[in-house]
C-alpha cells in the first residue's frame, strides 16, 4: 500500500509569547513542529503499513527550514519525504496550495492512500485536504476518528455533530483524521539517525510543470485586505480571601445583568 | 471560475440538513443573505438536498429566502461529499451565484472546499463578518486568525462566486416576515449521483454530543481541580447556566476529560458571552482560545495566575471554596426570579 501524508509546519504554540502591547503572538524565535493533527495522520500511515506493507510519503510545502518538519515525519517512520519551496508558492491560499500539493501527488504517486489532518493549528481552515482531493477526482472523507483498510477500502467512521457516519471508500481515496484517531509516537534514537540522512527531495515550481499565475500569491482567488489586532483590554477587578463575597456577588451581577439567569424554570 | 460569468443570480445559502431537519444555523444565514443580497439589489436562493420529507421549507423565505431550489432524492439522506458538491456546484454555476455560503459545520467544511476545488474560486473559513464593500461591491469575509488574535479580513476580487462557511451563532436570525417565494425543483441529470463510496451507517450519540463552540457560557476546568472528579462540580455550575464544560490541555493529556472539551489553540477556540476558567493559570496556548470572550472570570489560588491579568473577575482562592459558594448564590437568585 502506498501511503503519502500532507503536513505542515506550525509554530510551536507551546513557546509562542504573547505581545502586551498589541495582543498578537511574537513569532520569531519561535520554534515549529508538525502539526499535531498531520501526526494523527502519520501514525495511521505508519500503522497501516505495518499492517499491510507498502511505503509511507511524506509532502510538505513551505519555506526551506520546512524540511525540518519532514525529517520529523522520517524519524517517524516515513521513507521519502518531498518539499514543496519556492518563492513563487509564498503567500498561496488554500486553492493555491491545494493545486501545488496535487500536483505534487501526481508526479510523485500514484497512491492508494492520502493522509492529513483535519485542520492546521494555525490557519484552521480544514480546506486543503477536500480540495485536493477534488483536484485529483478522489473520494474522501474528512472528520475521520477511526479507519481500517480492507480490500475492498478504506472504512473510516467520521465525527459529526449528531454522531458518527461510516463510509467505505474505494482506492486511491483521502481521509483527513482527527485527534482521537490514535496517540502519535515519539520517535526513536534510530530514527532520528535516520531522520538526519535520509533524502529530502525539493521541488521548486518548474519541477511541477506549472505556470507562475497557478501558485503562490497570484494564483489564489483570495485575497487579504486587511490584517486587525484587536486589542482586549480588560479592567481587572481584583477579589481576595477576605472579597470572595463581593467577588461572588459581582459574578452573579454580571449574569443577571447578560441575562443568562433566566432559564432552567424547573430549578 | 475567472469568469464569463456575472452574478447576477445573487445569494446562495447551502442549507444545512440533519436527520432532525433543516437546522436553525440554515435560517441565520438565509439572514444574513438578505442583508447581502439588499446591498446587491438581488436574490437570495436556499439550496436543499434531503432525502424525501414532509418539513415545510417556507421558514426559510420568512427569514429572507426568495427561491428555494429543492433536490429530494433517497440518496441525498447522508452527506457523500463527492455527489452533495457536485450537486451544489451545478446549482450555483447553472444559477450565476454572486456569492455563496455555508455554516461551518462538519458538512459546511466538507462539502464547500469541495465546492471551490471544482468551480475553481476562493473560499473563507469560518467568517465572523460579512458585508459588501460599497466602492466595489464585493464581499468583504473577516474571519479570526491564530486563536483570535489576529483578524483577517479577505476578498475574493476576480472569482465567481465568492464563497464562506460561517460559524453557527455568529449571526442572528432575522424576525420572520410575512414572505413567500418560490419552490423550485430541478431535475437533475443521472451522473450527478454517480458516486463509489458507500454509506455503511449512521450513529446518533445521544447527550454524547459535545459542542462547546456557540454557547453563551463555558465553565473551564485545568490542573488546579487537582482531580478528575472536580469536574463534575464544573458541570454542574455549566447545567445551572446552560453551558458547557471547557478544559485545559493538561487535564485532557491526563484523561480528566475528553478531547471535544479542550479549548486553546490545539483544541477549540471559543468566544461565549461569559467564560469562567477554575484551575487554571493561562498558558499562552490556552488564553489564544479563550481571550475574545466577552467577560472572562478567572478562580486560581496563585494571584499571580496568567489567566488573571485577561480576566475581568478575579477570584483569588480555593476553587472548592469558591464554586460551591457561587453556585449556591446562583441558585437562590434563580429561585427568587421564580417565587
Amino acid at each position: 500500500m502506498k501511503i503519502a501524508v500532507l503536513i505542515k509546519q506550525v509554530p510551536d504554540t507551546d513557546e509562542v509569547k504573547m505581545d502586551p502591547e498589541k495582543g498578537t503572538m511574537i513569532r520569531d524565535g519561535v520554534g515549529s513542529l508538525i502539526n499535531p493533527l498531520d501526526l494523527n495522520a502519520l501514525e495511521a500511515a505508519l500503522f497501516l503499513k505495518g499492517e499491510r506493507g507498502g511505503t509511507v510519503t511524506v509532502l510538505s510545502m513551505g519555506p526551506p527550514q520546512a524540511e525540518r518538519a519532514l525529517r520529523e515525519g522520517l524519524a517517524l517512520g516515513a521513507d521519502r519525504a518531498h518539499l514543496l519551496s519556492d518563492r513563487a508558492f509564498a503567500g498561496a491560499d488554500t486553492w493555491a496550495t491545494a493545486k501545488v500539493l496535487a500536483t505534487l501527488l501526481e508526479k510523485t504517486g500514484p497512491y492508494d492512500l492520502v493522509l492529513a489532518g483535519e485542520k492546521a493549528t494555525d490557519g484552521e481552515t480544514g480546506q486543503v485536504g477536500p480540495e485536493v482531493a477534488t483536484l485529483l477526482g478522489l473520494p474522501f472523507a474528512t472528520y475521520v476518528s477511526r479507519l481500517s483498510a480492507t480490500d475492498g477500502g478504506l472504512e473510516v467512521r467520521r465525527t459529526v455533530e449528531e454522531g458518527y457516519q461510516r463510509l467505505r471508500l474505494p482506492y486511491p481515496c483521502l481521509a483527513t483524521v482527527l485527534h482521537d484517531l490514535n496517540e502519535p509516537s515519539m520517535p526513536t534514537l534510530a530514527g532520528k539517525k535516520r531522520g538526519r540522512r535520509a533524502e529530502v527531495t525539493r521541488w521548486g515550481l518548474s519541477d511541477l510543470g506549472l505556470e507562475e499565475t497557478e501558485v503562490g500569491l497570484s494564483g489564489s482567488p483570495t485575497r487579504v485586505v486587511r490584517i486587525a489586532h484587536p486589542k482586549i483590554t480588560r479592567q481587572t477587578a481584583f477579589y481576595g480571601a477576605r472579597d470572595l463575597d463581593r467577588g461572588i456577588a459581582h459574578v452573579v451581577a454580571l449574569l443577571k445583568e447578560k441575562a443568562l439567569l433566566q432559564g432552567g424554570g424547573q430549578a | 471560475m475567472r469568469t464569463e460569468r456575472n452574478g447576477l443570480g445573487g445569494v446562495f445559502v447551502v442549507a444545512e440538513v440533519r436527520r432532525s431537519g433543516i437546522h436553525s444555523c440554515t435560517l441565520e444565514l438565509v439572514s444574513k443573505a438578505r442583508e447581502l443580497a439588499d446591498a446587491r439589489g438581488r436574490e437570495v436562493t436556499a439550496i436543499v438536498l434531503r432525502s424525501p420529507s414532509e418539513e415545510p421549507v417556507e421558514p426559510l423565505f420568512r427569514h429572507g429566502a426568495d427561491r428555494i431550489l429543492l433536490v429530494e432524492d433517497e440518496r441525498l439522506g447522508s452527506l457523500n461529499a463527492e455527489v452533495h458538491s457536485r450537486i451544489v456546484a451545478h446549482l450555483i454555476g447553472k444559477g450565476d451565484a454572486e456569492i455563496v455560503l455555508a455554516p461551518a459545520t462538519t458538512t459546511g467544511r466538507t462539502l464547500l472546499p469541495a465546492v471551490a476545488a471544482l468551480i475553481h474560486t476562493g473560499l473563507t473559513a469560518d467568517c465572523t463578518g460579512l458585508e459588501i464593500d460599497a466602492e466595489t461591491g464585493l464581499l468583504l469575509q473577516t474571519r479570526p486568525a491564530i486563536g483570535g488574535n489576529v483578524i483577517a479580513t479577505i476578498k475574493t476580487p476576480d472569482h465567481l462566486p465568492q464563497m464562506a462557511t460561517v460559524r453557527p451563532k455568529t449571526f442572528p436570525v432575522a424576525p420572520p416576515q410575512d414572505r413567500l417565494g418560490r419552490v423550485e425543483r430541478p431535475l437533475l441529470d443521472e451522473s450527478l449521483f454517480c458516486t463509489s463510496v458507500v454509506c455503511l451507517g449512521e450513529e446518533s450519540v445521544e447527550g454524547e454530543e459535545v459542542d462547546i463552540q456557540g454557547l453563551d457560557v463555558i465553565v473551564s476546568g485545568g490542573k488546579g481541580l487537582k482531580r478528575p472528579e472536580g469536574f463534575r462540580l464544573l458541570q454542574e455550575l455549566a447545567d445551572l447556566l446552560e453551558g458547557a464544560v471547557g478544559a485545559s490541555r493538561p487535564t485532557v493529556e491526563a484523561k480528566w476529560i475528553s478531547y471535544p472539551h479542550q479549548v486553546g489553540l490545539s483544541g477549540k477556540v471559543v468566544a461565549p458571552r461569559i467564560y469562567l476558567a477554575a484551575g487554571i493559570s493561562g498558558a499562552v496556548q490556552h488564553l489564544a482560545g479563550m481571550q475574545t470572550a466577552e467577560t472572562i472570570i478567572a478562580v486560581n489560588k496563585d494571584p499571580e495566575a496568567p489567566l488573571f491579568r485577561v480576566a475581568d473577575v478575579a477570584l483569588c482562592g480555593d476553587l472548592y471554596e469558591i464554586l460551591p459558594r457561587l453556585i449556591d448564590a446562583i441558585r437562590r437568585e434563580k429561585e427568587e426570579r421564580h417565587d
